[in-house]
């Protein structure tokens, strides 16, 4: 039997292979579909290839355990709306910080428990390994950043979900949340040292936990985007730390391409959003907001759908302005549909994207290619701002930090100097809402009360529906 | 046996590999290039059957079975997720330019 380990490094190594082809071909339009499936039998393979490996115990208990957790996972990610995609992805990348934690945890209380019997024996249970100074602080950072992860994660889900919908704000919690992190850190180089012990084991667990809990607690909702992708990252980098401690290649590789391409996709979310990283992690958004920030004169003006439909039909250009409002109405059909009906009549439309409208970066493309809307009708931020003042009608649905012009013109509000589109430059402005209340950042906007914006009231579904009852009423 | 500069050596190359692939990525994919990636990390499955394999007390095996519970939902949850998005982007393909005139 020789020749299996050789076959199973051999798995390994194409699984590798597959795993950065997929990652490519995903990283194009045209090719993307393919990728997926690429990466797909990379997993496949590898996955089949360690059922294989000499000398695994406990193989019918891991079998089932693949097959509950597989079963569970497709079963959840085949139902699930493709809104609520963005708390999915925190989800499932929680659970595998959490097992790269679990496998942590597992290497840490086996070396803890060879250590008592080399300490009362003199000498290694059969099988234990001592571990090497390296694979012993990697192990351990990799927990770290696992356990961080995997709390953390589930925070941004619950948040996303609607279960947890205010932020945990108090005086010092930035002291404490470092104070919590120093503490876990110190447990990590202890046992990092050699000092193995079960107790400090589960107190290092305890101690990264609750960080990752208490790190994401105060980011509100408009920032989870960056803290879902940052997490990805992370359990990214934990992967390949835990690889290197099992003298696995192909989690180091795929764990570490991860890594890295986590870590720039979070620069470049946090980059259209105008912040640092760091900012967003430790500057408690909305809690600068303080009095300072500039009155809003005027009033907010309502609009019938009747009239705004009206407003649209004989307009010239059009451009819709979709946010994560259109996404919980799950409007996109039916704004899509009122877009045809438009565009039927001779009416220029598009679609403007902002980077980070949603709740993801790319979120609302998705939802819009769900509808069936093609790509040339969407644009991004930096395309569509100089068309705005030859725009004669922006119908904004459920976007609204990423239209606020304060964060143009009011230094002391909390998204000054955030890249926005510039819808007040249109000659119109129609703003669907559903209530008169601020957005996730918890801001006022400005360009609910200018003079040339209407406020349509009601679900994104239900005055996307009125708006196309209102048009085909039009045409008799 | 990987030994540390080896492992710094592939640390380093991987890395370099994830950034340039997501460089030049068009932000449509954004979404499902994160969801892909985070597919991608599912293969900590493999190091988590590697663990089970090798756990001896109780409590081992109890902290690893949770860790494949968790590694399996994140490759298969990952994968069908991404795969649902970017089926999307397929279908809307020839689609494309349709609606314009």
């Amino acid at each position: 039997m020789s020749w299996l380990p050789t076959a199973i490094k051999a798995c390994y190594f194409l699984a590798a292979l597959l795993f950065i082809l997929g990652l490519k071909r995903m990283s194009s339009p045209r090719t993307a579909r393919g990728g997926i499936v690429w990466a797909g039998y990379g997993m496949l393979l590898a996955v089949a290839a360690t059922l294989f490996l000499p000398g695994m115990h406990n193989r019918g208990l891991i079998l089932a355990a693949v097959l509950i957790g597989v079963a569970a996972a497709w079963w959840s990610g085949r139902r699930v709306a493709m809104t609520a995609m963005p708390q999915m992805v925190a989800l499932y990348n929680g659970m595998g910080g959490g097992a790269a934690a679990a496998i942590g945890a597992v290497e840490l209380i086996g070396y803890a428990g060879a250590t008592i019997v080399l300490l009362d024996g003199g000498r290694f249970t059969a099988g234990a390994e001592a571990p090497g100074a390296a694979q012993l602080a990697l192990a351990v950072l990799g927990a770290l950043i696992g356990a961080v992860s995997f709390s953390g994660s589930l925070i941004a889900f619950a948040k996303l979900q609607g279960w947890l919908d205010r932020r945990f704000v108090f005086a010092g919690q930035r002291a404490v949340n470092m104070l919590v992190l120093a503490a876990a850190v110190l447990c990590g180089i202890v046992l990092a040292c050699g000092h193995l012990s079960v107790p400090l084991v589960v107190l290092f667990f305890a101690l990264a936990l609750a960080f990752g809990l208490m790190m994401t607690l105060p980011i509100g909702g408009a920032d989870m985007p960056v803290v879902i992708s940052l997490y990805n990252a992370f359990t990214g980098l934990a992967v390949a730390f835990e690889g290197f401690v099992l003298q696995n290649e192909a989690m180091i590789i795929a764990g570490t391409v991860v890594g890295a391409a986590g870590t720039l996709l979070t620069q470049l979310m946090a980059k259209a959003m105008n912040r640092s990283i760091g900012n967003v992690l430790f500057g408690s958004f909305g809690a600068a907001a303080g009095g300072a920030a500039q009155e809003i004169g005027g009033s907010q003006k309502p609009i019938e759908a009747s009239d705004a439909a009206v407003m649209m039909a004989y307009a010239e250009r059009v451009v819709i302005v979709p946010g994560y409002g259109m996404a919980v109405a799950q409007a996109q059909h039916k704004v899509w549909e009122f877009a045809r009906l438009l565009m039927e009549r001779g009416v220029k439309v598009k679609f403007a994207i902002h980077p980070v409208a949603g709740r993801m970066p790319g979120h609302m493309n998705v939802l819009l290619a769900e509808a069936g809307v093609p790509y040339d009708l969407i644009a991004d931020m930096d395309d569509i701002n100089p068309e705005f003042p030859t725009t004669d009608v922006a119908l904004v649905i459920g976007a609204n930090d990423v239209v606020n012009p304060l964060a143009k013109t009011d230094p002391a509000s909390p998204i000054y100097g955030m890249p926005i589109l510039d819808v007040a430059a249109a000659k119109q402005v129609i703003v669907v809402k559903r209530g008169k209340g601020t957005g996730f950042a918890g801001i006022e906007n400005a360009l609910f009360y200018a003079d040339n914006a209407r406020m349509l009231y009601g679900d994104g579904q239900a005055a996307a529906g009125e708006l196309v009852a209102a048009l085909k009423t039009l045409d008799g | 046996m990987i030994d540390g500069f080896l492992a710094l050596y592939i640390f380093m190359l991987a890395a370099f590999t994830g950034y340039e692939i997501i460089a030049r990525v068009p932000v449509i994919l954004h979404t499902p290039l994160m969801s892909g990636s985070n597919f991608i990390h599912g293969i900590v499955l493999v190091g988590a059957m590697i663990a089970l394999g090798h756990a001896q007390t109780p409590v081992e095996i109890a902290i690893g079975f949770l860790g494949v519970l968790l590694g399996a939902g994140n490759a298969a949850g990952g994968y069908v997720v991404t795969e649902r998005m970017l089926e999307m982007f397929k279908s809307s393909k020839p689609g494309a330019g349709k609606g314009t005139h």
